[in-house]
């Protein structure tokens, strides 16, 4: 087995891991990055992102208005109802302040703010061209600055001893690599490309999940902290889950794969049933939901079903809507039972109550006498022809993760931080988002905990 | 969804439009992006009104999270080259001669007529109208350019009813004043300050200063040959011109300016990331570049040998390749001048539709 060493080691090569790499550097120490993925899909699900959410008093090269800490910090608690470690995400919170012009110094680019055409453009900042070319810019600056990135490169083993790290096991191409390093910083997402461990909780359900970002996201780093005596965070069995076009590909399909047309329509199950109020909230408030819910039905499928009343008023999808004339044409190009189809279909058109439709409020237009209603957006399926997609759950992250201090030091069982041992990203996110979902801020954890990391990973090592 | 070699350009270029305006993440780079969110479908005349507003760096190809060997194999910068070089070879009039064939035989017809013709004349000294008669001269170049200019004429009607708008809409001041901003200045080739992922991943801004040499030395060389008609038939002023006399200057520095921007595109494009480039396109724009390239450089050189006996046979190959190059402009790469304009005057006018309100088709 070869060998090789530095003083810092950062395991995953995605934001936050390039983060702390970059920070690290800055500090003065030698960096290894070990990334798992081949060069063409390197940076975990940060590839897949477009985003993410600072704090900001005044309007910004990159934002506009202004979005106060409070206001940050009550939309978290709002999410995560309460489940934070709220020091933790104060600290979040405050440096998100300062990250985009630190990030533009390692070549990161954003959309100018444009008020009014991005409705995320006061709280979040866009990077240009997305999450994947930001990766590329900082790759670009850790090659720049000397930071050597193994790719292909599997962790397999972690030698812990007593709470401190001596040496990592890595997989090169296959080939075993023995990498010792004064600190460690384990950068490595979480497991949410593990079906087998999502098996745990959800059992065969599991293997009906698609999974949204990069099939790298074993949770193999994960899982050897844990191993190791780190302290978990976070609910092992929750997942961000929302409901795509179950035609996606199993794996990083990303943002294209989603539909946001499920609260203009009805959506019925494999027994050509509804089994929840599409109405309930406005979609950003409740497509999370789906995802679940769709994993609770038989076989893990639903289908949305609309009319052309609605076509226009949703972004597109990147697969084409299934369209019949008729209902019964429709269920039966859906291998559904026709009879329960155009039964469920007759029921609804015959409960809804006439309102004034309006898809951007709260309508109040809905159902009465079925079970369940639909209390919003509530229209006869009536005008042909009609559209289905088929509907999948698809998993985005994992809660599960490793329990952190303010210094990003690693918790071990007995309370304590770990010396030399960092964590940064999705893999201690938990600790912040321990429930829930907030735009961009997965992000925000994973830069401002990578700086840190990097910080202090850099400082342990002198 | 099937692999891209199963479908044609079209249904190649709507499957991949289709993800693009599903996912967006694209649309701070360049005008094509938001072009095409302004649309649900992508049939033939929107692709080639894209294609044509495409300046084929590679910003969207590296920063896509679904480039090959991702396999949805999305690639902008190939497919819109690939649909731009088809749409050229469409909108060409006479359709036949924007084809690989006819624009060489174009080309060698004039070299080998030139070269017969410097046989005959070889040694003639004096000035240049000794060797090539004025009228001659102004014939076949007055000739050529009527040509040149009908067929590029019939090129952007095409272009222009094909991408859906009416004639009556062109003649928009504010969206005329604005696309023709746009291209002076080369805008979206600065991706928002820092330059173009062009030749590579890293941006850059060589290829626009490349660009800017190219066009605004041919348009120098264009005022050289204004101004010295206008000596000829207005003032009376015979060539040859002096050194430093207007018509001189302003050509040697067009000259200067082609042969430095030339030089460098073609450098580029030998250095550039094959991956984002249509393939055979790239010859037909190569041989654009080098036709302009040779007839400023043989141009410059008969400049500085005008005194000499090796003169007349120079002009008249330095005119052959001139020939040659105004009889390609259509169906070569040039063409890209007409098109690309008239697809930013599209642009201007979509996005002052969106502004005023009415819904964009």
């Amino acid at each position: 087995m070869t060998a090789s060493q530095s003083d810092v080691l950062v395991l995953g090569g995605g934001n936050a891991g390039l983060c702390a790499a970059l920070n690290a550097r800055e500090s003065g120490a030698s960096v290894l990055v070990v990334e798992c993925a081949p060069i063409e899909f390197r940076g975990g699900n940060s590839r897949h992102t477009r985003n993410l959410r600072c704090m900001h008093e005044a309007p910004t090269d990159v934002l506009t208005g202004s979005y106060p800490e409070n206001e940050y910090f009550a939309d978290l608690m709002r999410v995560t109802g309460g489940e934070s470690d709220k020091a933790l995400a104060r600290i979040t919170i405050r440096e998100s302040a300062h990250v985009s012009p630190w990030m533009k110094g390692f070549g990161a680019r954003f959309q100018p703010a444009l008020g009014g055409t991005l409705h995320l453009g006061r709280t979040n900042a866009f990077f240009l061209g997305g999450g994947k070319a930001l990766m590329n810019a900082y790759y670009a600056a850790a090659k720049a600055r000397g930071i050597e990135v193994l790719y292909n490169a599997e962790v397999v083993a972690l030698r812990i001893v007593e709470g401190h790290f001596e040496s990592a096991t890595v997989l090169v191409n296959g080939a075993p690599i023995e990498i010792r390093a004064k600190t460690l910083v384990a950068a490595a997402g979480g497991f949410e490309a593990n079906l087998d461990w999502l098996k745990e909780a959800w059992g065969d359900a599991a293997l009906n999940f698609i999974v949204r970002g990069t099939p790298y996201n074993k949770g193999k780093v994960l899982k050897l902290l844990l191993d190791s005596g780190a302290a978990p965070v976070g609910d092992p069995t929750q997942c961000h889950c929302v409901a795509i076009d179950a035609r996606a590909p199993k794996f990083d399909g990303g943002i294209v794969t989603r539909l946001d047309c499920l609260p203009l329509g009805i959506v019925i199950n494999k027994n050509g049933e509804r089994f929840y109020d599409e109405g309930e909230d406005l979609w950003p408030k409740r497509y999370a939901i789906w995802g679940r819910l769709v994993a609770l039905q038989p076989d893990q499928i639903a289908w949305s079903i609309i009319d052309t009343k609605v076509v226009d008023r949703f972004m597109p999808s990147v697969f084409p809507a299934i369209e019949a004339d008729t209902i019964e044409e429709l269920a039966g190009k859906l291998q559904l039972p026709t009879d329960r189809v155009t039964g469920t279909v007759r029921n609804f058109n015959n409960a809804v109550i006439p309102g004034a439709f309006d898809h951007t409020t709260l309508d109040g237009c809905r159902t009465q006498g079925l079970s369940p209603d639909k209390t919003n957006w509530a229209q006869r399926l009536a005008t042909p022809p009609f559209f289905a997609y088929p509907l999948r759950p698809g998993i985005t992250f994992t809660y599960l993760g490793v329990k952190v201090s303010e210094q990003a030091a690693v918790i071990m069982s007995n309370d304590s931080p770990a010396k030399n041992i960092f964590a940064a990203g999705e893999i201690m996110a938990g600790n912040i988002l321990g429930k829930g979902y907030l735009a961009g801020f997965g992000m925000t954890i994973g830069t401002v905990f990578g700086r840190i990391a990097g910080r202090e990973a850099a400082r342990a090592v002198a | 969804m099937p692999s891209h070699n199963q479908l044609d350009l079209t249904q190649e270029g709507a499957r991949i439009m289709r993800i693009c305006n599903s996912c967006r993440y694209c649309e701070g780079f360049c005008a094509v992006f938001p072009a095409m969110e302004k649309r649900q479908t992508f049939l033939d005349g929107d692709l080639n009104y894209l294609a044509n507003l495409c300046h084929n760096c590679g910003e969207c190809y590296y920063a896509c999270q679904y480039a090959p060997p991702h396999e949805f194999a999305v690639n902008v910068p190939k497919l819109l080259a690939e649909i731009r070089a088809k749409s050229y070879r469409t909108y060409a009039w006479p359709r036949p001669l924007a084809s690989r064939t006819a624009v060489w035989s174009i080309v060698t017809a004039s070299l080998v007529l030139s070269i017969f013709y410097a046989r005959g004349v070889a040694g003639r000294g004096g000035d240049f109208y000794r060797v090539v008669p004025h009228r001659t001269m102004v014939l076949a170049f007055g000739g050529a350019s009527v040509l040149v200019f009908v067929a590029l004429f019939a090129g952007f009607i095409r272009f222009w009813r094909n991408s859906g708008e009416n004639f009556a809409q062109l003649f928009n001041p504010k969206a005329l004043a604005s696309a023709m901003g746009d291209a002076l200045t080369l805008r979206y080739l600065d991706g928002g300050g820092g330059g173009c992922a062009y030749p590579d991943e890293r941006q850059s801004q060589s290829r626009r200063w490349f660009h800017h040499f190219t066009f605004y030395g041919f348009a120098l060389c264009l005022a050289s040959t204004t101004t010295a008609a206008f000596y000829h038939y207005v003032l009376g002023w015979k060539a040859p011109y002096g050194y430093f006399s207007l018509p001189v200057v302003l050509g040697t520095s067009g000259g200067i300016g082609i042969l430095a921007g030339t030089l460098g595109l073609l450098w580029l494009k030998g250095i550039s990331n094959p991956e984002t480039q249509a393939g055979p396109q790239s010859g037909m724009d190569a041989a654009f570049l080098i036709l302009l390239l040779l007839s400023s450089a043989s141009g410059l050189l008969l400049l500085a040998l005008r005194e000499a006996t090796a003169m007349a046979g120079l002009l008249v190959v330095h005119l052959g390749i001139v020939l040659a190059l105004f009889l390609t402009l259509p169906y070569g790469r040039f063409v890209h001048a007409i098109y690309r304009s008239a697809a930013l005057v599209k642009y201007a006018l979509e996005r002052s539709r969106v502004k005023a309100g009415w819904k964009a088709s």
